[in-house]
């Protein structure tokens, strides 16, 4: 029973701070094979999360209850505002699904956001370098265009990791900021609407431009491509063979390789789809959102999107769930702020939910020992 | 083991459903909007007490443009005794096109307090016209969408008296917020109010394409201290640039609000905005059912524009020349823009003796002889 495992660095700092507590009447370790936990451990983070941020609020003078209540309401409590929280959550879904694919085989793709913008610029291209097209042809050819750009943003990271081994982290970091840049060039410089007055964006799409809006409201048809995603998503994973493969070289690079598995092959198509998906997400925004291409398109889509992954553990169908919840936060997040609240607040909550799922990812991997006899 | 684990999560289970019940207790919360919406639409529209809303751009506690309007809105809720709501930190873009909606689900006027609201403003505007829109900064008017905004051109240009009487070596940094016309007016009334009284000064400009952001702000501003500028304006919300200017003893200008305490020693005066009485008028007008939409653009003469306090280094000559020529802009007997005014590269723009239309100020596109900096094209 006391066996140990000691396995994995973590676990020998762990144990020395911790025997000296020989009274206790068990012992805290570290088991790097234990598999994390169930799907009740994101619900418990959040739930901490909530309880945390509850006491914050409550610092400020303002009952918790009624706080999240109106954050509630105003993200689900309403037609307007469901409808508005599915509006943040498809490119947080897209974008999630992207990072998620990568993280399969360990590639840890940072820059969804960067391909989001890539994405957005490629499908604004569309519409200042071809703006004679027949109508109904803008759509799909700005679809293209979006992924494309987003698939080659991704690339840029993807090469220089298959064939050099650089590291996929920083490289796709930087490249974020490069994509910001870049979008600020064109909406600051040539493509600013001349009529604008000199504000950094783009004409007004014209509406064969723009993606078709549900019923009165902003929800745009990109919902429905968002769902598909994650239903082909799903089966390449689980069902084909090369969803195998990846699932194989995720778990184990070395034993992958020797299986004849080619890493490199699997690296660039895993990136180029992880960054074609920001990049679709990217042209949804500006073709069903913002109807421009302009500063700020994103507020930091493609990093949120990391969390959406995490919280669904890399499953799209919890993905829907988890961009949807985070979507609603952040409609929720203003909607608080028009009982008094500051905007902070849902920057906040955002932070500690984060915080309490890393944590409790971590706190899974340990396990509690009880100690049976004195000393060992 | 098993026992402590089954401890440990009936603990979690029971801050879940601590959880559960405060989304529970929101219920009741749920039906007031909704109801708002139903009354407004089906009985005429009789205000006794007006729901008035502010979207903001940056946060009351910026010091400077947002910290003007917020004092605006507290001028309003004392003379109505009501309590506005404010959603601060409302990015431009989608994501204000949401929250001026929601806002005008139930509140009679809403004031959307940025160039970049604009389009937001217009299309939540055509879904709700029964709602009063007042727009800041921004040129697209509708039946039930106002403008307004301040002459920053008239504190401009005697922030500049100020700046080129100041000046040593006659070299002054500006920190520009985005390359639009507000701002570039403003620069150019600056420069040329520094050149009525030191037609060698130069003013460098640079553009920092952030309304509130203090570590940029900051930034640009040390780029520009760094080619040894020893007097920097800033035409952003909050006083990072004066502060970093203050480190290195170079006077400084902020823009919107009263910075002097911030930086004590180096304030010299700058441009501020007085929304607060204007405000007033307009709930009133919306409460009297006399509102009509319109374009306002008042200078010091209204007062919705003047400047600063002087700091209490600024020698006081040139507070006394400032303030002369204040009473003359007051008086009329001064414009800013009167010709000859020659653009950067040195062609006549505005000829001898002739003013530039209201209009053509608005859409300011170009920059005066003696600055130093691009407009973007």
């Amino acid at each position: 029973m006391n066996q140990k495992i000691t396995a994995g660095q973590p676990s020998v700092p762990m144990k020395k701070g911790l025997r000296r507590f020989r009274s206790l009447p068990f012992r805290i370790e570290y088991d790097p094979h234990k598999k994390s936990g169930g799907w009740w451990i994101p619900l418990l983070s959040i739930g901490a999360a909530l309880a945390i941020c509850a006491l914050f609020i409550a610092l400020n003078g303002m009952n918790p209850a009624v706080v999240y209540g109106k954050m509630l309401q105003g993200a689900f409590g309403s037609s307007f505002g469901f409808s508005e929280t599915l509006v943040k959550a498809i490119p947080l879904l897209l974008c999630g699904l992207g990072v998620a694919i990568a993280y399969r085989i360990s590639i840890w793709n940072i820059g969804a956001e960067g391909q989001l913008i890539a994405g957005a610029i490629g499908a604004t291209a569309v519409t200042i370098f071809a703006p004679n097209l027949p109508g109904p042809l803008y759509i799909p050819v700005m679809m293209l265009a979006g992924a494309a750009a987003g698939a080659a943003w991704g690339l840029l990271t993807a090469i220089p990791r298959a064939f050099f081994q650089v590291n996929e982290l920083i490289s796709s970091l930087m490249l974020n900021y490069i994509a910001l840049l870049l979008l600020d060039y064109f909406v600051f410089g040539p493509w600013r609407d001349p009529e604008g007055f000199n504000f950094p964006g783009t004409p007004i799409f014209t509406p064969s431009q723009m993606l078709a809006t549900i019923g009165g409201s902003r929800l745009h048809f990109g919902l429905i491509f968002a769902l598909i995603a994650v239903a082909v998503f799903a089966f390449l994973l689980s069902k084909t063979r090369w969803g195998y493969e990846l699932r194989l070289l995720g778990a184990n690079p070395s034993a992958a390789a020797y299986s004849g598995i080619k890493a490199n092959k699997h690296i660039l198509i895993v990136m180029m789809i992880s960054g074609g998906l920001a990049g679709f997400a990217g042209m949804l925004e500006v073709s069903g959102t913002a109807h421009r291409l302009m500063y700020g398109i994103s507020p930091g889509y493609g990093y949120t999107a990391i969390i959406i992954a995490w919280i669904a553990k890399l499953n799209p169908w919890a993905m829907i769930v988890s961009s949807v919840f985070i979507g609603g936060l952040i409609v929720g997040g203003y909607s608080v702020q028009t009982i008094g609240l500051p905007s902070s607040m849902s920057l906040m909550l955002q932070g500690s939910i984060l915080f309490c799922l890393i944590g409790g990812e971590m706190l899974s991997k340990y396990r509690l020992k009880r100690v049976s006899e004195e000393g060992k | 083991m098993k026992k402590l684990l089954g401890l440990f999560l009936l603990i979690m289970m029971f801050s879940i459903l601590a959880a559960c019940s405060q989304e529970s207790a929101s219920d009741p919360v749920k039906e007031e909007p909704a109801k708002a919406v139903d009354s407004e639409s089906t009985e005429p529209k009789k205000i006794v007490k007006p729901r008035v809303a502010f979207v903001y751009i940056g946060v009351p506690g910026d010091g400077g443009w947002t910290f003007e309007h917020d004092k605006g809105r507290e001028m309003v809720d004392e003379t109505f005794s009501i309590e506005s709501t404010t959603v601060e930190n409302v990015p431009e873009g989608p994501d204000a096109e949401r929250v001026i909606e929601e806002l005008a689900q139930n509140h009679d006027i809403i004031f959307t307090t940025s160039f970049g609201y604009m389009d937001p403003t217009v299309n939540v505007a055509k879904k709700y016209p029964d709602v009063v829109f007042m727009h800041a900064t921004g040129y697209k008017t509708a039946e039930n969408i106002g403008t307004y905004q301040g002459k920053g051109y008239e504190p401009g240009y005697l922030a500049g008296v100020a700046a080129g009487k100041l000046t040593k070596n006659n070299k002054i940094g500006y920190v520009g917020a985005f390359p639009i016309p507000e701002v570039i007016y403003t620069i150019n009334a600056f420069t040329l109010g520094a050149q009525s009284v030191n037609p060698n000064i130069e003013v460098s400009v640079v553009w920092s394409n952030t309304w509130f952001d203090p570590a940029t702000e900051r930034q640009a501003a040390i780029s520009l201290l760094d080619e040894g500028v020893d007097l920097l304006a800033n035409y952003q919300d909050s006083p990072a640039g004066i502060q970093a200017a203050a480190e290195r003893g170079v006077w400084g200008m902020g823009n919107d609000s009263d910075m002097g305490h911030y930086v004590p020693e180096t304030y010299v005066t700058n441009p501020v905005l007085n929304w607060g009485p204007y405000y007033v008028e307009v709930v009133q007008s919306v409460v009297d059912e006399t509102w009509k939409s319109g374009a306002a653009l008042n200078g010091l003469k209204e007062g919705m524009v003047d400047i600063a306090p002087f700091g209490k280094n600024v020698p006081q000559d040139v507070q006394d020349l400032v303030n002369a020529k204040k009473q003359e802009l007051i008086d009329g007997t001064l414009n800013v823009f009167t010709g000859p005014i020659k653009d950067q590269t040195g062609e006549i723009k505005v000829a001898d003796g002739e003013t530039v239309s209201v209009e053509d100020i608005l859409g300011m596109n170009w920059f005066v002889e003696g600055v130093k900096g691009t407009i973007p094209k």
